[in-house]
């Protein structure tokens, strides 16, 4: 079984101006590791270029996940590859699911979307539509044309307030947040400026009533590797070399290193091995950015290496 | 396609005692067998169980993870927020937890949780040879460090095993097991909803963690309590009856005990082969969301299914030579902790508490061994000991 994960395109279409959607499923048609609203998948592109993208699907469908991709001018080429040279049928590399940016139970939202930030908002706002809470959206953009689903959105009725940049002008942040009442809980997700706006409107609200997610450029140091490695185990001096299509785990099993495992999706977090030397490539759910910027802990079912060597406490 | 029908009671008193014979036959008879005397469907191989397990979506377990249907019935107390919640009520408390209880605080107990372990191998070995490892050793180490990491007083901790064992039976139909447990649950429960409480818990422990990320907006403070409840119901009994299937493998496989002496790194692997050979939980239910497809049979939408999880960790289609307990063997990828997102989110505490208890043991002990007749504890869903009476050899 090839362990190092992958991502068939099943779908690719526009949907709205500079923006496609891709549908993503499983090589060999197996259920995707789970998810909630929020979540984000890692995209592994050829060259090594890691590209994150909010989950806007449906997650009662275990099959198939749905991004949007923004095509980025100034980007580094993740998005542009996406749009220009990706094909229906082709594979992607996988990290994740991961979620920084969880929906929290509360009786109201308000949620603020700016352009492509739509996108983890998408499946939050389903699912307070679902639990019967009591919920608004304002969501801006350039135009019209570029506001992603928005005709999807429309299907809300006066829940949702479409409000393109050419017509309204700048978003009313302050007539918007004028409805929050105690237990409102404030969701962001778009460009820098506008969540700086809404930190700023939102500066008199109790803590921790606003969350946002920022497309922050990605920390890592380096491109992600499409090359063999090699894993070290201190302890029996062996060294391993781990191709490209079989995961860290099977290779430390076939060895006959005693690592347990369990759900072999980066999610239990039951084959966490030290990392004395060398860098890892985190693709689990588990690590948070703190823990994954120390390098010490990896799980072997899913993640990888960015050194040519890891050196591992086995 | 109509299932094969079985008239087996699961819950009886002969198939707890030893239920290998009856999963053997739910097993051959096909993917699906139906159990006329519950009104329910059994899946009891590898394949199905685990799928079933992991897909959520079509086999719940907001209408209980029990015989009774929600559904259609109230339940005997508040449902969990975990085992009894399906997405998306369930998310929350999960993330919650997960991080509460996951990899990186246990390191922080790692230390503390092996000297406890050493002082008590320390004590049992100095009160004689022979003790009886299921209160000596299975209990006395849960009970010992678990409330303590929780966070909740030393009174009445006698409290947990009981209100464990009542809850788990609860699982099942209300036989005999569970009018025994009848009189004394009100109290019990009384006494654990007491321990929910904020101020009744310690400032550094997982009960206070849930409490501040109440108050940090990721719970809200109705769910705070039920999700330290959690800890208490689904912590205890499942690691002592965890602890004792694997002190017991090891009293009656002794040349296993000396492969773990000559290589204590395996202690972890140990205890996970115990959870498959022994699966301390034995069975849980789900509901059909809709009409499901299982082999050929259409599993109706609303009807409860049983999954036997100690059948499916001895399948021989997914295990070589099942019934052995074998270190050798990679038990990776058995349903003992459940699968998917229901999968037990305390395993890494189980799995501490048993490398704490099997390294201890492992520096001391040259041979465990049966000292007495062995006895067996009867539950609705756990497969318990009630005394396993050993000779300790010391090194």
């Amino acid at each position: 079984m090839a362990e190092t994960r992958t991502l068939r395109v099943a779908g690719k279409e526009p949907v709205a101006d500079g923006v496609i959607a891709l549908t993503l499923t499983d090589p060999g048609g197996a259920r995707l590791p789970d998810w909630t609203p929020g979540a984000h998948i890692d995209l592994v592109l050829p060259g090594g270029l890691v590209r994150q993208y909010s989950l806007c699907g449906d997650r009662w469908d275990p099959y198939t996940y749905r991004i949007a991709v923004l095509r980025e001018t100034g980007g580094r080429g993740g998005s542009a590859y996406l749009h220009d040279v990706l094909d229906v049928g082709e594979a992607v590399g996988l990290g994740g699911p991961r979620n920084n940016f969880p929906l929290v139970p509360a009786a109201r939202y308000l949620f603020i979307a700016g352009g492509i930030g739509i996108t983890p908002l998408l499946p939050m706002i389903a699912q307070a539509d679902l639990l019967g809470a009591d919920w608004q959206l304002l969501y801006g953009g350039r135009r019209e044309a570029s506001l992603a689903f928005g005709r999807h959105l429309g299907g809300y009725g006066d829940r949702v307030h479409l409000r393109p940049e050419d017509r309204y002008g700048l978003l009313d942040l302050p007539g918007f947040l004028g409805a929050w009442e105690p237990g409102t809980r404030v969701y962001c997700c778009g460009p820098a400026p506008l969540l700086a706006a809404v930190e700023r409107a939102c500066a008199g609200l109790p803590p921790h009533t606003l969350r946002t997610e920022r497309f922050a450029a990605t920390t890592l140091t380096g491109p992600a590797r499409s090359t063999p490695f090699e894993i070290e185990l201190a302890r029996s001096k062996a060294v391993l070399t781990v191709p490209t299509d079989s995961s860290v785990l099977d290779v430390l099993t076939a060895a006959g290193a005693d690592v347990l495992s369990s759900c072999r999706q980066g999610v239990c977090g039951t084959c966490e091995i030290t990392v004395l030397a060398g860098e890892p490539d985190h693709r689990d759910s588990v690590l948070d950015d703190t823990e994954r910027a120390a390098g010490t802990r990896m799980f072997a079912c899913v993640s990888r290496s960015r050194s040519d060597r890891l050196v591992v406490d086995l | 396609m109509k299932p094969p029908a079985s008239h087996a009671d699961p819950f009886d008193h002969d198939n707890l005692e030893d239920p290998g014979p009856l999963h053997e036959r739910l097993r051959e008879a096909g993917p699906v067998v139906r159990l006329s005397r519950y009104d329910t469907y059994a899946l009891a191989r590898y394949e199905h169980v685990h799928a079933a397990l992991t897909d959520w979506q079509r086999f719940q377990s907001a209408a209980g993870v029990g015989l009774s249907n929600f559904r259609y019935e109230k339940p005997w107390r508040p449902p969990s927020l975990l085992l009894e919640a399906d997405p998306p009520h369930h998310d929350a408390p999960r993330r919650v937890l997960s991080a509460i209880v996951g990899p990186r605080a246990l390191h922080r107990l790692r230390d503390r949780w092996a000297a406890a372990a050493a002082d008590l191998a320390d004590r049992v070995l100095s009160c004689g040879d022979v003790i009886d490892a299921v209160p000596a050793l299975a209990e006395a180490f849960p009970l010992r460090v678990f409330p303590d990491a929780v966070g909740i007083p030393e009174a009445g901790r006698e409290n947990l095993l009981p209100y464990g064992d009542h809850l788990f039976n609860a699982f099942g139909p209300p036989n005999d097991l569970v009018a025994a447990g009848a009189g004394r649950i009100a109290g019990l429960s009384a006494w654990v909803n007491a321990q929910c409480a904020r101020d009744v818990l310690t400032s550094d422990g997982f009960g206070a963690a849930i409490w501040a990320a109440a108050d940090r907006g990721d719970l809200t403070p109705e769910q705070a309590p039920l999700v330290v409840r959690s800890l208490l119901s689904a912590g205890v009994d499942t690691t002592v009856h965890g602890l004792s299937a694997v002190l017991y493998a090891f009293a009656t496989h002794p040349d296993q005990w000396e492969r773990l002496r000559a290589q204590p790194a395996l202690a972890r692997v140990a205890f996970d082969e115990a959870v498959r050979w022994e699966s301390p939980v034995q069975t849980f239910f789900r509901t059909a969301t809709t009409d499901v497809t299982v082999g050929e049979t259409v599993i109706p939408d609303g009807a409860k299914i049983l999954m036997f999880l100690g059948a499916a960790n001895r399948d021989p289609r997914r295990w070589a030579n099942p019934d052995r307990f074998d270190l050798s063997r990679d038990p990776s990828g058995h349903v003992g902790f459940g699968m998917g997102i229901h999968q037990c989110v305390g395993q890494h505490i189980a799995r501490l508490e048993a490398e704490s208890v099997l390294t201890a043991l492992a520096r001391r002990v040259s041979r465990i061994e049966l000292a007495g007749p062995v006895r067996r504890h009867h539950n609705n869903t756990l497969r318990a000991w009630r005394s396993i009476p050993v000779r300790l050899h010391r090194k």
